[in-house]
């Protein structure tokens, strides 16, 4: 074969080669959805973060704005410190209220950002003062049961109540 | 009776200080090799024209085999997941099952026995020729002018190879789930990119592919080069260059998932 064929062959085998890797590292992976350069980071300590993971998605509206990158607990308060990075794109005003969320019944956890009134808007460093905890299933059900039985055990008392 | 004791104990000592002196042989043999292929680099045409042979000619059975690979995992993936109402999910479970294991090891198994037995065949008719002795005789390192740049060639086409394998088979997969079978093309993607780290699946799989590339080419130059110079030999050597090989790659693919991949946050 002749030997500039060859060469050229194999220009397009590495070409191909190296733009799959390109392809795989944009396309399928995580590295096009990343635009770590122009954000800015807030916190907020919750109760109880339930299955919260770090890198899980944090929505405003549905929409992903940013990321959670830290999770330490805290020794003093005894609650969760919850580091998020968001996309400097998306400003949220002081008041706004952050939740742990459950995308669909068996999804994964993310934090959804709810804005208030406020005038002035987070800026880098800010605590988020509202937030609210995650809904652990069994604490639900063990509430659901306490409240049924209290329920009965009040109308079982009216009922002993107006035999008398 | 005791004679025969004493013989059967004298053929596992044979057998056993037989591996491992083939094996201090190879791994000598590999050192070499790498020692001496600062000539391959400095004629880079030697490797160019090898990548041709182990590169380009592989491409055909990667491509065919990523895509029908990527399909097949398309339509089990969907069978499974719908039950569960999770078909979206398919995306997911194609690119990581892909860019973490089916990529690197069927890329390489294909690889070992379409790159790796060619390699093994021409090395070792080129000793059984009497040609890596003639190249000897004009003072021409056989190891340096032979083996080194198929070596390189192997060690730089396996990667791109389980690249192109595994995007091919996404694609695959893209083909069965969103354009044959109708779950959402958003979703597919959307999922796939949530759930692929680049560092954490990507980058871990190329260090396999690497791993796999090294330990391909080296059994096989290897296993060339130490044939009995005769055509039974030749064939006994290429048929152990793909035993081998399947073997290094699965068991190698064993250790480093269990380094990479364990306790995953």
């Amino acid at each position: 074969m002749q030997r500039t064929t060859m060469d050229l062959w194999v220009g397009v085998f590495v070409m191909a080669g190296i733009g799959a890797l390109l392809l795989l590292a944009l396309k399928v992976g995580n590295l096009g959805t990343y635009s770590s350069a122009a954000s800015y980071t807030l916190t907020g300590s919750f109760e109880n973060i339930g299955g919260l993971k770090v890198k899980a998605p944090v929505k405003g509206a549905g929409v992903v704005v940013g990321r959670v990158t830290d999770i330490q607990f805290n020794t003093k308060t005894y609650d969760a410190v919850v580091t998020l990075s968001i996309d400097n794109r998306y400003q949220f005003p002081k008041d706004t209220f952050a939740s742990i969320l459950t995308s669909g019944l068996l999804g994964e956890q993310y934090i959804g950002l709810a804005a208030g009134g406020d005038e002035t808007a987070l800026k880098n460093g800010d605590k988020i003062m509202k937030t609210n905890s995650a809904m652990v299933l069994e604490e639900m059900i063990g509430r659901f049961l306490f409240d049924k039985a209290s329920e009965n055990k009040k109308t079982d008392d009216d009922k002993s109540g107006n035999g008398d | 009776m005791p004679r025969r004791i004493v013989i059967g104990i004298r053929g596992v000592g044979h057998r056993v200080i037989d591996s491992v002196w083939r094996l201090g042989y190879a791994s000598r043999f590999f050192l070499l090799t790498l020692l001496k292929s600062g000539t391959s680099f400095r004629r880079f045409g030697l490797i160019i024209r090898e990548l041709y042979f182990t590169g380009v000619l592989s491409l055909v059975i990667i491509v065919v085999s990523g895509l029908f690979v990527g399909m097949v995992l398309g339509l089990q993936g969907y069978e499974t997941l719908q039950r569960f109402g999770a078909e979206s999910a398919v995306g997911t479970m194609v690119a990581l099952s892909l860019v973490r294991e089916l990529g690197p090891v069927v890329a390489a198994l294909l690889f070992a026995s379409r790159a790796g037995s060619a390699i093994t065949a021409e090395i070792g008719l080129m000793k059984a020729t009497d040609q890596l002795a003639a190249m000897e005789m004009m003072a021409v390192d056989p190891i340096a002018r032979v083996v080194a740049p198929r070596f390189w060639a192997g060690v730089i086409s396996m990667p791109l190879l389980a690249a192109m394998f595994s995007i091919i088979g996404v694609f695959g997969g893209y083909m069965v789930a969103v354009v044959l079978i109708g779950v959402d093309e958003g979703s597919f993607w959307s999922q796939m990119q949530d759930a692929v780290d680049f560092r954490y699946d990507i980058v871990n799989g190329i260090i396999k592919t690497c791993v796999f590339g090294v330990a391909v080419t080296a059994i096989a130059v290897f296993e060339g080069y130490d044939a009995a110079p005769t055509a039974e030999g030749v064939s006994g050597a290429t048929t152990r260059t793909v035993v081998t090989s399947a073997l290094a790659i699965l068991g190698l693919d064993f250790v480093l998932t269990s380094v990479m991949f364990r306790g995953m946050s």
